[in-house]
């Protein structure tokens, strides 16, 4: 048998057998998916606590705006004083008590309008009575302009900004944050993997040292091939412990939220709100299809080719930067030093991503640092969504941008390479820098 | 040992530049062998001939190269100049399968099984599953090892780890075999079990390279030896040779004889006496004397008739005497 399949085969079963390694594949998805569940549960049940409101309304402008809903319900008092109201609304145990005075204005009557409560309310409550207010003034000022309630209503207009490109293919809004999301996940997954297993790579590098055995290796095999030969293997343990991480993970999620019988829109219930002040907005149903239609017009293909491109890239440059550092130091304490410039783009690429990318995937930065060989696998996933060519990422910047990772790829294997070299005979100090620069040169 | 080449064959090419006898004769031959780390020199001009058949001692204090050499010998590392042959060929990677080596820091896979292990390692050295399996088990019940095949090497003594790695580092029968200090972490009793073993490796043909400064396993093993010191070899040959030019001609004599007072002043005005005692009351005359390169037949024939001899033997210094002469009177020249 060749010698590089000999390590990729023992360097995978190593990891495999691994009893750490077992344990965190089988117990991750259980806790990722407990999380989610118990998250989502206790929102749910922060949620469902019903809330009962007091409501002093001295007021002739405000009637019966305050309609009781799923979460909340009012009670009107009657005839007290706003001080008996507050004792009262107290010793009941309410949430909150709305005062509403009598003024002759509109205006004077919201200024004047108080919540009290005995802890500060909720955002979602108090945005919920502020709309209230808000939607009676708007109101009053049309009426004083001469639009009649009844006008008022029928005034409401849903609209959307229809979008195109220039040749004509219609587009959904926020697709482009979908899409990049959709990119961000590959991205995102990317950067996982290499913090993960490159992690890995190292520790099993510090180990050959440690444990002295890496002389007698390299005394039958060359550096590199045990260099690439640990990465290869461990990359496929990677692949085969993500790979049941997904489907139990799938499975999981599924039977757990069947059995305790969540919707997964209850994650998302901001939308209600509105809706259930303006019946008529256009519900997201109706634009669905549209989604359903511009993730299905995602070119799929082109983006796992083009992610298994800058996975194996982007893995191999990151891991092998990792196996150099195992092989500079002795122990892992002695690590950070050399891994925080490591992490250092790929957050960036996640950070620069998600907050430029997402608003603008052809942007300047977008380009920029998909461009940028540290951090193109990340970020040119994220754009690469909304196609390539007409309308999407330019083929010369994507072709662009594969080139450099690969002239980057070469360079850093090979100054990699040597420090491991170099580095896994060196016993005792951690070098620094500026000696790691020297064994280049050996 | 210095070749006598001949003329016609110092003008013959390349492939015969050591000479016939030195092809013929040694397997591996180093050729003006020259390392730098950065500035640091870690092997000056090295050129040793490494004899076929032979236990061979690469010697040398801490740091002296040593280790860089034979790492240049197992291709881990490359001269910066110089040339190694091995077996009469320019050394090439596939001479791997042919060399064995157990490196002074050596150690195995913790969490590995032994036997699992062992077969990796000799699979890298590019022997088939099944001949390794075949040759472990031999090895296994030669040193009776065959229950621990299912272990880990955590499971295991520092010993029985080192009689493992003994083992793979010979299991492809290489024809030169590197052992560096190989009698570390090993108890007296399994180091001779070792010491025996390559003894036995010896006589059946392989060529070994022992790197050591112990110098008792010197004295007894190495038929050849070389010196290294600050980089440079400093001596190199057949250890009698070496030792037969080391001798300073100093005997230790002893007798039995009444005048021992009177014939160690007649002695010493002749002759250097480096050390006497003389016990009047049990007539034992006892000293070391320092004699003219070709007068000791002469001296005995006198002494036998001052009285009874009872040993009058040359000092013939230990390895580790003229080791550290060597190095001494290195570092004192410069």
């Amino acid at each position: 048998m060749n010698k590089l399949s000999l390590i990729i085969k023992r360097e995978y079963l190593a990891k495999v057998r691994n009893k750490s390694f077992v344990v965190m594949t089988f117990l991750s998805p259980i806790l990722m998916v407990g999380m989610v569940v118990l998250i989502t549960y206790l929102a749910k049940v922060n949620d469902n606590e019903k809330q009962i409101i007091a409501l002093l309304n001295e007021s002739d402008y405000f009637s019966n705006e305050f309609l009781t809903t799923e979460g909340t319900s009012f009670i009107h008092y009657h005839n007290i004083t706003l001080e008996e109201a507050k004792d009262s609304t107290m010793h009941m145990g309410y949430s909150g008590l709305l005062y509403i005075p009598n003024e002759v204005d509109l205006e004077k009557v919201t200024a004047r309008s108080f919540f009290y409560s005995k802890d500060s309310p909720s955002t979602n409550l108090v945005d919920r009575l502020e709309l209230v207010f808000q939607e009676r003034l708007r109101q009053r000022r049309l009426q004083d302009l001469g639009v009649s309630a009844k006008q008022y209503a029928n005034m409401e207009a849903a609209f959307e900004m229809n979008i195109a490109s220039f040749n004509g293919k219609e587009n959904v809004k926020g697709v482009n944050e979908i899409k990049a999301f959709i990119g961000g996940a590959f991205g995102y997954l990317i950067m996982m993997f290499i913090i993960i297993y490159g992690g890995f790579v190292m520790r099993s590098v510090i180990e050959e040292k440690t444990s002295r055995i890496i002389e007698v290796i390299i005394s039958s095999v060359k550096p590199f091939q045990l260099m690439l030969g640990k990465i290869i293997g461990t990359s496929l343990a990677g692949i085969t412990q993500f790979v049941i991480w997904v489907i139990s993970g799938g499975i999981l999620m599924l039977v757990a939220f069947s059995v305790l019988n969540i919707e997964l829109s209850a994650l998302s219930n901001g939308a209600e709100l509105v809706s259930s002040i303006h019946p008529d907005v256009v519900t997201p149903d109706q634009s669905l299809q549209l989604y359903a239609q511009e993730i299905l017009d995602i070119p799929w293909l082109l983006l796992i080719g083009f992610f298994l491109v800058y996975f194996v890239l982007g893995y191999l440059i990151y891991s092998s930067i990792y196996a150099a550092i195992g092989a500079a130091v002795d122990n892992e304490t002695d690590t950070q030093q050399f891994i925080f410039p490591i992490i250092m783009p790929l957050m960036l690429a996640i950070y620069v991503g998600f907050f430029s990318v997402f608003s603008n995937p052809h942007g300047p930065i977008a380009v920029g640092f998909s461009l940028f060989p540290l951090t193109s696998p990340i970020v040119m996933l994220m754009r690469l969504p909304g196609g390539v060519g007409d309308g999407g990422v330019p083929w010369w910047q994507l072709m662009t941008s594969i080139f450099l990772l690969m002239l980057t790829f070469i360079g850093i294997v090979w100054v990699a390479a040597k420090i491991y070299r170099v580095g896994i005979l060196m016993y005792g100090k951690k070098p620094t820098y500026k000696e790691l620069y020297k064994w280049l040169k050996y | 040992m210095v070749l006598k080449f001949h003329k016609k064959e110092m003008l013959l090419k390349h492939f015969y530049i050591f000479g016939k006898k030195a092809y013929m004769n040694n397997i591996l031959v180093t050729k003006e062998v020259t390392k730098h780390f950065g500035k640091h020199i870690a092997l000056n001009n090295v050129s040793l001939e490494i004899p076929r058949n032979s236990i061979y001692g690469l010697l040398g204090p801490n740091g002296a190269g040593k280790t860089t050499l034979i790492r240049i010998i197992n291709q881990i590392t490359y001269p910066d100049s110089g040339k190694v042959y091995f077996d009469g060929k320019e050394l090439m990677p596939e001479h791997i399968a042919q060399i064995g080596y157990l490196p002074e820091e050596r150690g195995l896979y913790k969490s590995m099984k032994v036997g699992e292990q062992a077969l990796y390692l000799a699979q890298l050295k590019g022997l088939s599953k099944t001949e390794a399996k075949k040759r472990l088990k031999y090895w296994f019940d030669r040193f009776e090892i065959g229950e621990w095949w299912n272990k880990k090497i955590q499971e295991l003594s520092k010993g029985m780890a080192q009689k493992i790695q003994f083992i793979v580092t010979i299991l492809h029968k290489p024809k030169l075999l590197i052992f560096d200090e190989p009698f570390s972490g090993f108890d007296p009793i399994n180091a001779n079990i070792i010491k025996e073993e390559i003894i036995n490796l010896k006589e059946k043909g392989t060529s070994i390279i022992f790197s050591t400064h112990r110098m008792e396993s010197v004295e007894e093993l190495c038929e050849h030896i070389a010196l290294i010191h600050q980089s440079e070899k400093i001596l190199d040959g057949r250890l009698s040779d070496i030792k037969k030019e080391y001798k300073n001609n100093i005997y230790n004599v002893g007798m039995h004889t009444e005048k021992g007072e009177a014939l160690l002043e007649e002695l010493s005005q002749k002759f250097h006496i480096i050390s006497s005692e003389n016990n009047q009351s049990e007539q034992q005359l006892k000293f070391e004397i320092q004699l003219p390169e070709t007068d000791s037949g002469e001296i005995l024939a006198y002494l036998a008739t001052k009285g009874n001899l009872n040993n009058f033997v040359e000092t013939i210094p230990s390895a580790n005497e003229i080791f550290i002469r060597t190095v001494q009177s290195k570092s004192i020249n410069e």
